[in-house]
């Protein structure tokens, strides 16, 4: 069996030789030869080189070599295409042109299909959202050191937030044989570091067979639970090089999905007795439900038990208008629990405990506990079966008193029927009860919410609760997907009615600033294919990080309304250096601006509207006036249900 | 107890403003609301008061003056303190003649949006 990389060797070097002496003859045809031409002399000399040298140093190659053999990229994407990608969103770059010259000539364009990019992170962040929306992962490449340097914040966000992003960067390995200047700042030894942290699996293929290999595997990886973004790095010399099987078939792995890990039975029936038993049993879920199953799971397991759900809402966990979902009065049920069940909690002990950021226990802050004494805590995530160490996602550290290894929906009908075999038929009527005490705090909740709204329903700048209805108004008969939410006071989960798995897709998960727009274009893409109308509550200083997915968006007519929330500030900040100032006694500097130096979007104000217009998106504002919001956002209903994006800016009240 | 002085100060100077009514009612209101801005209570409360994720309502009917005004110049919890270096016991007067002269909500049931 032929060594990988001499093969590689082999062809990179044959290759390189075709662009060094221009048309060659002894190129034209495939070598199984070291030596594929006759080189010049490259004994070191302080001689002057010969015309000969300087023409083959110097000179314009005239054509390149023919290759008489498939490029290693034809194979690659063969690869690809066994694994049903429906898009590659990405920046065009050097490093991978072997790879996109395949995948838009030998591919067809199709599955994948390109998508132009303005930016890596946008990329990413693309891929991110179009998982949420559709169950599936996309492909993205990046150029070398450079893209994955941009891609990096997207990944991250990925990572934290649970969601598969095959992540492909182009490199050049081959110091000696890779293009001079550019190619080689764009290349690295290892080039995964970057993003290792912070990825489940990262490889360098050195061989054709190995990126097979590798490449199911990473996919595979990536979409077991815990699941999580994989890196591969692509040698340039690997796409471009002919192949030579040399005897040895190449072959493409069969991907057969891997069963996520399952809750241990014992583990099972403990928390089942409990949850049973319990007076006050609470169910906190975060990035519970993977899929509308799960969410099914969810609501069983709260019925079986009358059991008030408090969703976080990394994912669509419970339909808010049942009136198990209690989330309104979240703390106040922890506080009153004696057993307490977290389902893929980002942060339990946050959930279990209050924060507050006020400057004691020598500035570091108060903690507090929210739950009573005596309060049993239960948790099932998958998260423990991925930590790594450099990076503090994984929050502080909170003990339990049964823990699961485990993934959510893969345990879930287990415990569901542990829970039903364990409730003593003497607390049924108890348990029925609970219920209707429940049922009852729901519909008040849902007045009070109403109440809320009505607060400053006229104001200018335009309340988040008027932006929010205004908006549901214009959608509710439709089949509507909430791609991303902004920070608006959690209006729409609080008076909206989400129902279905893909009404509410969660946040960025690492908050990394940027993640909203790219990621809303993502989740749009894939409800496009569904017939869906998509929406999102556009924060302001998220669309600036990268605003030109705007064009992307229009380039590839993803549909997609984007109702800007726009309240002129990166304002998490403004309240932050506020919060510092009056610690320290001293007023806060506002220069001209209406929040402290540093965290204002404002003189000049940025014209949301023109920008998108000139980015292809049909568009609208800033509205100032509420009453003027219904006209706008009915039109740009319109436009979208034809298939184009379109932006309406709205200036709001800060949250 | 650096903040007892004040609250009684604040809670004098309200009673005044309160007790004159007109006029001199919209003058410190009108201070009122620029106090509430410039001093950043709109960053969490919203511009009226009406409150949100990051801050409860404080108006219309915001609370006694004693009770406000005790919790702004002392509270050890999320909202930072404002000590009479940052707000003096005039400007919290005023900002309080503010919210008061916040109108009442509208009936939600009055509003078709909220009602569906």
């Amino acid at each position: 069996m032929a060594h990988k990389s001499a093969l590689l060797n082999v062809d990179r070097r044959k290759f390189l030789a075709g662009v060094a002496v221009a048309g060659a003859a002894t190129a034209a045809a495939p070598q199984t030869t070291p030596i594929a031409a006759p080189l010049p002399d490259r004994r070191p000399s302080g001689l002057r080189p010969s015309a000969q040298m300087a023409a083959a140093e110097t000179a314009m190659p005239k054509e390149l070599p023919r290759a008489h053999a498939a490029d290693g990229s034809d194979f690659m994407v063969d690869v690809i295409k066994t694994l049903d990608f429906e898009y590659l969103p990405a920046n065009p770059a050097s490093s991978f042109r072997g790879l996109h010259e395949s995948l838009i000539d030998y591919g067809g364009n199709k599955k994948p299909e390109f998508l132009t990019c303005m930016h890596e992170e946008s990329a990413v962040a693309m891929a991110h959202g179009y998982f949420k929306a559709a169950g599936k992962p996309l492909l993205t490449l990046c150029h070398g050191t450079v893209g994955l340097q941009h891609a990096a914040m997207a990944i991250y966000n990925a990572w934290c937030d649970r969601v598969p992003v095959i992540v492909v960067g182009g490199t050049d390995l081959d110091a000696a044989h890779r293009p001079p200047g550019v190619p080689t700042v764009h290349s690295a030894q290892d080039i995964n570091t970057l993003v290792r942290d912070f990825t489940k699996w990262d490889d360098t293929p050195v061989s054709l067979q190995h990126f097979a290999q590798s490449f199911v595997r990473a996919y595979k990886i990536a979409m077991t639970p815990p699941m999580g973004p994989v890196a591969i790095a692509l040698d340039g010399g690997l796409q471009q090089a002919p192949i030579h099987e040399n005897g040895e078939r190449l072959y493409i792995p069969r991907y057969v999905a891997t069963s996520p890990p399952q809750g241990d039975s014992g583990a099972v029936r403990e928390a089942a007795r409990l949850l049973a038993n319990a007076e006050r049993p609470v169910i906190v879920v975060d990035r519970a439900a993977r899929s509308a199953n799960g969410m099914k799971l969810i609501v069983e397991l709260a019925e079986a038990l009358q059991a008030p759900v408090v969703d976080h809402g990394g994912r669509m966990n419970f339909p808010n208008t049942h009136y198990l979902n209690q989330s309104g009065r979240g703390n106040a049920l922890i506080g009153q629990a004696d057993v307490i069940l977290g389902l893929e909690l980002a942060d339990y002990w946050g959930t279990v405990n209050a924060f507050i950021d006020n400057g004691e226990e020598e500035g570091t802050g108060l903690r507090e506990p929210r739950t009573k004494n005596g309060v049993r805590l239960i948790s099932i995530t998958s998260a423990g079966l991925l930590t790594k160490s450099n990076y503090q996602e994984f929050q502080r550290f909170q003990v339990v008193d049964i823990e699961m290894a485990a993934d959510v929906e893969a345990t879930l009908p287990a415990l569901i029927d542990a829970v039903k075999v364990a409730i003593p038929n003497d607390r049924k009527s108890a348990i029925e009860k609970r219920g209707e005490a429940l049922r009852k705090a729901w519909a008040e909740g849902r007045e009070r919410a109403k109440s809320a709204a009505a607060v400053a329903w006229d104001a200018s700048p335009i309340s988040t609760a008027r932006l929010s209805m205004e908006l549901w108004a214009q959608i509710k008969r439709l089949d509507w997907s909430l791609v991303t939410s902004g920070n608006v006071s959690n209006w729409p989960k609080r008076l909206w009615t989400m129902e279905r798995y893909y009404q509410s897709l969660g946040g960025p998960g690492g908050y990394g600033v940027g993640y909203g727009a790219p990621a809303a274009v993502g989740a749009a893409l894939a409800n496009r294919a569904e017939g869906r109308f998509s929406v999102s509550i556009q924060s302001d200083g998220d669309l600036m990080y990268a605003p030109g997915v705007l064009w992307t968006a229009a380039r590839h007519r993803i549909p997609l309304l984007s109702v800007m929330h726009n309240n002129r500030a990166y304002h998490q900040e403004a309240m932050h250096v506020q919060r510092l100032a009056n610690r320290r006694d001293r007023v806060a500097n506002l220069g001209k601006d209406m929040c402290p130096v540093g965290t204002a979007i404002e003189n000049p104000d940025p014209d949301y509207a023109k920008l998108a217009a000139s980015l292809g998106w049909w568009s609208a504002g800033p509205i100032k006036d509420p009453n003027e919001l219904a006209g706008a956002l009915e039109y740009a209903v319109e436009v979208v249900k034809a298939g184009e994006p379109a932006l309406v800016d709205v200036w709001t009240q800060p949250r | 107890m650096r903040a007892a002085p004040y609250l009684a100060l604040a809670a004098l100077a309200a009673g005044l403003i309160l007790a004159q009514g007109g006029a001199a009612l919209a003058a410190s209101t009108e201070n009122g609301r620029h106090v509430f801005m410039r001093a950043g209570c709109w960053q969490c409360h919203g511009t009226m008061g009406q409150g949100g994720v990051a801050g409860p309502k404080l108006a219309p009917d915001p609370l006694p003056f004693d009770a406000l005004s005790t919790f702004v110049r002392a509270t050890n919890r999320a909202m930072p303190p404002y000590r009479e270096e940052v707000l003096s016991d005039a400007d919290l007067a005023d900002l309080y003649a503010y919210l008061q002269s916040i109108p009442k909500a509208p009936d939600p049931k009055s509003i078709r949006l909220l009602n569906w």
